[in-house]
């Protein structure tokens, strides 16, 4: 068999189209994700990132367009199907399980291939071997102190930790990071990253919405920035931040009639 | 102990195993229902049915009254698939109603004079009356509890609870809201089917306002006041409320007023119930065991 792409995808979104109402929330936005890379989605507010972020993960079904993961047509697959395939996400909007401590929330995710077995209604989740696995991925974060807690008493920004915590702990090939840095502070910021790149190391394959530009810079191996629900721009960072249309999203456009 | 205080133990002990399956939709899986005694009308109406006109003993006759509230049950739960919270609570209400006039106007279920002459239960050739009939509820309410503590310890319960925390992060993890719901109301409606079955033979005679709505407003009573989602709170729920009218007999006509002022006080000062997260018993005992431990 031939392969005729220069590089493995791994997700690969094709035409994809969502509408709500009278709002197109996406038109047409295509884009590929290599194995191991990061991919940055940059776009002002309301670019229709977080709705691409829906749809690949399936809590919302696209209009049009598909989504091919690993060489599969996944678009439209209910959110426990995508987890099962390998498909983990944080929200920008922190939904943790606030009764729950902070260690019983990584363990729901541990239980991710034994939910879709069936009604896994004789196997234990509270046993020691699955409380030191949790852990590790609270350690990944830096959370371990805090295992205890419940959920709700956490500050935001160790509920955004815990998110990705939860998120590693499917041990997705594909992790889809909703503004994990919004709302941190500096020096959490430059532990988080250095966390995120050790993901990487790991072999997983990221895609992540960011509004802090300089982060979303570093990081990223590539970047692809949306506007208004399109794509206007992809390219290596350095590309990015030169690029006209991306400044003229962000900055404003300067008319060039003089007029009005 | 005089035969008032077990027939009183006995009935506590038919509601606890009842509750316990509305806490596992209520306090676990966090679907509200406001119609589990409809459930407990279909398990007493099958047994009673099953017994009276089959011929069947009341041990046969179980497997196919739980089979029956739980299929019902499973029915009936598919509305919460697309409806939540205060629209899940009137769908269930809706379906008290609709099963109760079922009951009250299907002559095939006895109409309004409703359906007696329920045989007592044998149990290797003893029948079962006092205190031995007593002794099978609590048989029963201990498989029941078990039931729900092995739940609560599975990966389907935590399943389920993460479904009540957060649903969207919960199918995002693998949950299949779909499934977990359904058999939450399922794993309830089962034992409010054996919790009938046992009022069946237990009154030995019943009719359709025995499963109303206030019944299930009752249920939903001793599992908020004895603590949702625990594990003791439908018994210690069931215990209080059972009690309490008795112990009340004189101020009868006050009865509903103090339903009402308790659940108040309970909303206002213990809303996670008794027995349920940062409460009084809870706090109390707690200190004195790590003062014990320590």
């Amino acid at each position: 068999m031939k392969n005729s792409q220069p590089f493995s995808s791994v997700l690969s979104v094709e035409a994809l189209s969502k509408r709500f109402g009278g709002l197109q929330a996406l038109l047409k936005v295509s884009f590929e994700i290599r194995e191991k890379e990061i991919l940055g989605l940059l776009g002002p507010n309301g670019a229709g990132k977080t709705t691409c972020f829906n749809i690949i993960s399936g809590v919302q079904k696209p209009t049009e367009g598909k989504i091919f993961f690993q060489g599969e047509d996944i678009s439209g697959l209910p959110p426990h199907q995508m987890a099962s395939r390998g498909i983990g996400r944080t929200y920008q909007i922190v939904r943790p399980f606030g009764s729950l401590t902070v260690l019983e929330n990584v363990l729901v995710a541990l239980g991710m291939e034994k939910y879709g077995k069936g009604i896994p209604f004789f196997s234990f989740w509270d046993t020691k071997a699955n409380r030191d696995k949790a852990r590790q991925y609270l350690k990944l974060v830096g959370l371990e102190a805090q295992e205890k807690a419940k959920a709700l008493s956490l500050p935001l920004g160790n509920l955004r930790r815990l998110e990705l915590a939860r998120a590693l702990a499917l041990e997705p090939s594909l992790l889809l990071l909703d503004e994990t840095f919004s709302g941190l502070r500096h020096e959490e910021i430059s532990l988080l990253e250095k966390t995120i790149l050790g993901i990487r190391a790991r072999g997983i394959t990221i895609l992540l919405i960011e509004h802090n530009m300089r982060v979303a810079m570093s990081l990223s191996d590539r970047i692809v920035v949306l506007d208004h629900g399109e794509k206007i721009a992809e390219g290596l960072p350095e590309e990015i931040a030169k690029n006209d249309r991306v400044i003229d999203a962000y900055l404003g456009r300067v008319k060039e009639d003089g007029l009005a | 102990m005089n035969s008032y205080v077990i027939t009183v133990g006995t009935f506590i002990l038919i509601q606890a195993i009842a509750a316990c399956g509305l806490n596992v939709i209520v306090g676990f899986a966090g679907q509200i229902s406001l119609g589990h005694a409809a459930f407990v009308g279909i398990g007493a109406y099958s047994a009673a049915i099953l017994s009276t006109r089959f011929g069947m003993t009341f041990w046969e006759a179980l497997p196919c009254v739980i089979a029956i509230s739980g299929s019902i049950g499973f029915l009936c739960g598919l509305p919460s698939i697309r409806v939540r919270e205060d629209f899940l609570a009137i769908t269930t209400i809706g379906v008290n109603f609709i099963v109760e006039s079922v009951f009250l106007y299907v002559p095939f279920f006895g109409g309004a004079l409703g359906i007696g002459g329920i045989p007592r239960i044998y149990f290797w050739g003893i029948r079962l009356k006092g205190a031995s009939f007593f002794l099978l509820c609590l048989t029963f309410f201990i498989l029941a509890f078990l039931l729900v503590w092995l739940f609560s310890k599975s990966w389907a319960g935590l399943g389920c609870i993460s479904l009540r925390e957060e649903e969207t992060a919960a199918s995002t993890v693998g949950i299949s809201s779909v499934k977990y719901k359904l058999f939450a109301f399922i794993l309830g409606t089962s034992l409010a089917g054996l919790s009938g079955a046992l009022y069946a033979h237990a009154m030995r005679f019943i009719s359709a306002e025995d499963f109303g709505f206030p019944a299930s407003v009752m249920l939903l009573s001793i599992i908020v006041l004895g603590g949702m989602g625990t594990l003791w709170g439908p018994l210690v729920g069931a215990i209080i409320l059972g009690f309490l009218p008795e112990l009340f007999r004189p101020f009868a006509e006050y009865r509903l007023l103090m339903y009402a002022l308790l659940l108040l006080c309970m909303i206002r000062y213990q809303p996670s119930g008794l027995l349920g997260e940062n409460s009084l018993a809870k706090n109390v005992f707690g200190k004195l065991l790590q003062r014990r431990v320590s």
